[in-house]
């Protein structure tokens, strides 16, 4: 079929504005919107600039708006978005050339809330015991690739850049709810502030951009039920 | 074009599982100031696409297991060219490894009794070969990316410091020493140098070699390449792996866990064919044995509907299975296919996947030369490295084995070199041959220069048609004729990019390079290679030679040519013998 994919273009060393090219070619309806993209790269015009690593779903690289929506652009097929296809960076982040956006604020916030399994009780020989339920309990969060397309896709954190973001919430929740993690109050803190999850209005944005269907807006009640329930 | 200049104790390359593992490592020492440089972020390493599990002798599921028949396996499926010795290591640490990988907070499934879950897979058995063993740890069908995100979460509470997208272009070789490395920022575009007294490689594998392949589109060997320039040799390189299951047509990995759980082979007559090809272990033979068996099974014209794929039916797994255990392989599955794997079969077809070759390691991850001498401060780990544990053939779950433990062993060696180690002086110009080699490509523009993704393209279709799974003399001489073709052609490649932010545009005209080098120095070695064991499998030499061949190929570069040496197998339990499944 015939596809054209018009492309937000930014070439800061050559144009100072951003622009759109459009550019039309064959492609098979199974094709990814990925495929689409690296035709016009490899063939079309070398000078686009993307990132891609994985191309099927598991690396995050290639969190892009495709037809307005978050998608991750190897995750779509063309048949599922139709012959025009409108390309462009994530929203609230800075530019840095053509589809790729400075990834650090993002990171910066994932760090905020200290990502990582905190437990200094000495432990055992073996490994820790956890049940099936236990586990389960924080399933769905461990699936998060760190995407951005969560919270680049939130209003409310491009009315508040400040707010750490669902993608941070989720990594949160991931410990907050490890029955092997003892650093639940540290965390619960930092997401408590005017930065954390009381700036989510349940848009329910993040929930409908994850490209591994994790349950975001739920998992972001979750975390604000705790803190509610600890203070009380 | 600016250079920046660094100085740090050790330097990781690459942020995968590996390299990872080893930051973790030399940041927890305290006094050994290192970094870690990545051309991708660190998330995005390939190690986070490992589906099925990781090797570990823990006998949770009520089975009795033992590091010995797991390192019996691997021998085994090594087609008895890994060293034993290296492979001792291996499995004797492999369940120390995952219990701490369960310390530091991955959140591996749970059995019953809330330890660690295991699942079947290929060529893991207990007692010496008899029946297949639960032995794999898994984490859904999800391992890798947990590891991956455990890793990279215990690196940022270890404060390792990270240089996000700063592709290594050069290391700085001489005099039998490593003094360091050159990167390429991505993001400016400008050069980097960073001086060290240890540096490990941690860059991965090279399967976008191939048209088919299971490695993501960043898999294109920078290290092995970037040590063999430097008249490093690499080991092996003969010996590439085909999973069976790739998706057809696109290569995606469909996880040896779904045989394991219970799915089964079938040709166009829905017979399940491996009973044919392994009757002790059916579809859970190695995988140089399956790939093998679907190759014969689509040549007889049993190829669904007579094309180039078989189907792996999971259909008789039941949704809860399928939901619970596979929920990754249900979604690609349902993406890229379009069908349901509850209730039809996948379309299935052989895949470039795992480099057993690579950079000539000892157990500490430190890299020996052609004559098994030490280069200085050098080390190498996880996929590009070669200790050799995987030999012929690489056992599922192995990989991951393999870079949490080398990974471990090579941080706390490097930390204890950087103790003992003076930094070395690098020369005057050490980004020199780096600008140079980048601005050459940089300035060739033109119509009628070469297109990267075009000599590409050619190339993986090369390799896919004449170095696959099956390869005779005329085959691979054809071959490296069409892969010296493209070596010349690749040096009049033109890029469209005149910038020098994301210039994505060189990088992968510099990789495109990069790749063909491998690619000749492997067809080199499969050509070299008169007979077959394991995954190199000559049918003009049909037989493993163990009295002229039970040895390591070493190959490097020199004067356009390759130079073929070799070294002995380290045989310390098992003896050789037939390989029957």
């Amino acid at each position: 079929m015939r596809v054209t994919f018009k492309v937000y273009r930014y070439q800061p060393e050559v144009r100072e504005d951003p622009y759109y090219d459009s550019f039309s070619f064959d492609a098979e309806p199974t094709d990814r919107v990925l495929d689409g993209l690296n035709h016009i790269k490899w063939h079309l015009d070398g000078t686009l600039a993307l990132r891609r690593s994985c191309q099927h779903g598991i690396c995050g690289s290639d969190a892009l708006r495709i037809n307005g929506v978050n998608r991750l652009a190897c995750k779509v097929l063309i048949r599922d978005v139709g012959s025009k296809i409108t390309v462009e960076p994530l929203m609230g982040c800075e530019v840095i050339k053509d589809l790729v956006v400075d990834m650090d604020p993002f990171f910066g916030h994932y760090r905020a809330v200290l990502p990582y399994f905190m437990n200094e009780e000495a432990p055992p020989d073996r490994e820790r015991i956890q049940s099936v339920e236990e586990r389960e309990a924080f399933d769905d969060t461990t699936k998060c690739i760190l995407c951005a397309a969560c919270t680049t896709s939130c209003p409310s954190r491009w009315a508040n850049p400040g707010f750490l973001g669902p993608a941070a919430i989720v990594q949160a929740h991931r410990f907050i709810f490890d029955s092997r993690d003892r650093g639940a109050a540290d965390r619960l803190s930092i997401l408590g502030e005017r930065s954390g999850v009381w700036r989510c209005r349940t848009i329910y944005n993040c929930t409908r951009a994850c490209p591994k269907e994790i349950q975001i807006t739920k998992a972001i009640g979750e975390v604000k039920r705790r803190i509610v329930d600890d203070r009380s | 074009m600016r250079v920046h200049e660094h100085t740090f104790d050790a330097i990781v390359v690459g942020a995968g599982g590996s390299g990872l593992m080893a930051a973790v490592y030399l940041a927890r020492q305290g006094d050994v100031r290192t970094a870690v440089l990545s051309k991708l972020y660190p998330t995005r390493s390939h190690t986070g696409t490992a589906q099925g599990g990781i090797g570990a002798a823990l006998g949770n599921m009520g089975e009795e297991d033992h590091w010995e028949w797991h390192m019996f396996d691997t021998v085994k499926g090594s087609d008895y060219l890994g060293d034993q010795d290296a492979i001792e290591v291996m499995c004797r640490e492999s369940p120390e490894v995952v219990y701490e990988l369960e310390h530091m907070g991955l959140p591996f499934s749970r059995n019953e009794e809330g330890r660690i879950a295991q699942r079947r897979f290929g060529g893991h058995t207990s007692n010496y070969g008899e029946a297949p063993v639960r032995r794999a740890c898994y984490a859904a069908d999800r391992t890798g990316h947990m590891i991956l995100q455990t890793l990279y979460q215990q690196s940022i509470k270890n404060d390792v410091q990270f240089f996000d997208e700063y592709q290594v272009v050069d290391l700085l070789i001489e005099g039998g020493a490593c003094r360091g490395a050159v990167a390429l920022n991505i993001a400016t575009g400008e050069l980097h140098v960073f001086r060290c007294k240890a540096l490990v490689l941690a860059t991965g594998g090279y399967g976008q070699v191939w048209e088919i392949t299971s490695n993501a589109v960043t898999l294109t060997g920078d290290g092995m390449f970037l040590v063999a320039r430097r008249g490093v040799p690499l080991e092996d390189m003969e010996f590439y792996q085909f999973h069976p299951t790739g998706i057809r047509g696109m290569g995606i990995l469909i996880t040896e866990g779904v045989r394991g759980e219970g799915g089964i082979l079938r040709n166009h007559e829905g017979e399940r064919f491996m009973e044919r090809y392994a009757p002790n272990l059916k579809d859970l033979a190695s995988r140089d044995v399956v790939s093998r068996a679907i190759y014969k099974e689509i040549r007889a014209g049993r190829g669904i509907d007579g094309k180039r794929f078989v189907h792996l039916d999971a259909t008789q797994l039941g949704a809860e299975v399928i939901e619970t255990k596979l929920p990754e392989i249900a979604d690609f599955c349902r993406t890229y296919l379009g069908i349901d794997p509850v209730t039809e079969p996948i379309p299935v077809q052989p895949t470039a996947h795992y480099a057993m070759g690579g950079i000539p390691t000892n157990v500490n991850g430190a890299v020996v030369g052609m004559h098994g001498e030490p280069i200085r401060g050098l080390y190498a780990i996880g996929e590009c490295a070669c200790v050799s544990v995987h030999g012929a053939n690489r056992l599922g779950t192995n990989s991951l084995v393999d870079l949490v433990v080398f990974g471990r062993r090579a941080g706390l060696a490097m930390a204890d070199y950087c103790r003992h180690a003076d930094l070395e002086s690098a020369g005057d110009d050490p980004a020199g041959p780096a600008r140079e080699e980048l601005e050459r490509l940089w300035s060739t523009a033109g119509s009628d220069g070469e297109n990267a993704a075009e000599i590409r393209r050619e190339m993986k279709q090369v390799m896919m048609d004449n170095v696959s799974v099956f390869r005779t003399e005329e085959l691979l001489q054809e071959g490296l004729a069409k892969i010296a073709a493209l070596r010349e052609r690749a040096d009049r490649i033109a890029i469209d990019d005149r910038s020098q932010g994301f210039n994505l545009d060189l990088t992968d005209a510099w990789e495109t390079k990069g790749m063909l080098e491998l690619a000749h120095i492997m067809t080199f070695c499969a050509l070299n290679r008169t007979e077959s064991r394991g995954a190199h499998s000559r049918e003009d030499y049909p037989d493993r030679d163990d009295e002229n061949w039970l040895k390591h190929t070493l190959a490097v570069p020199r004067d356009g040519s390759i130079e073929i040496g070799y070294k002995p197998v380290s045989i310390t339990r098992f003896e050789p013998k037939e390989r029957v499944y």
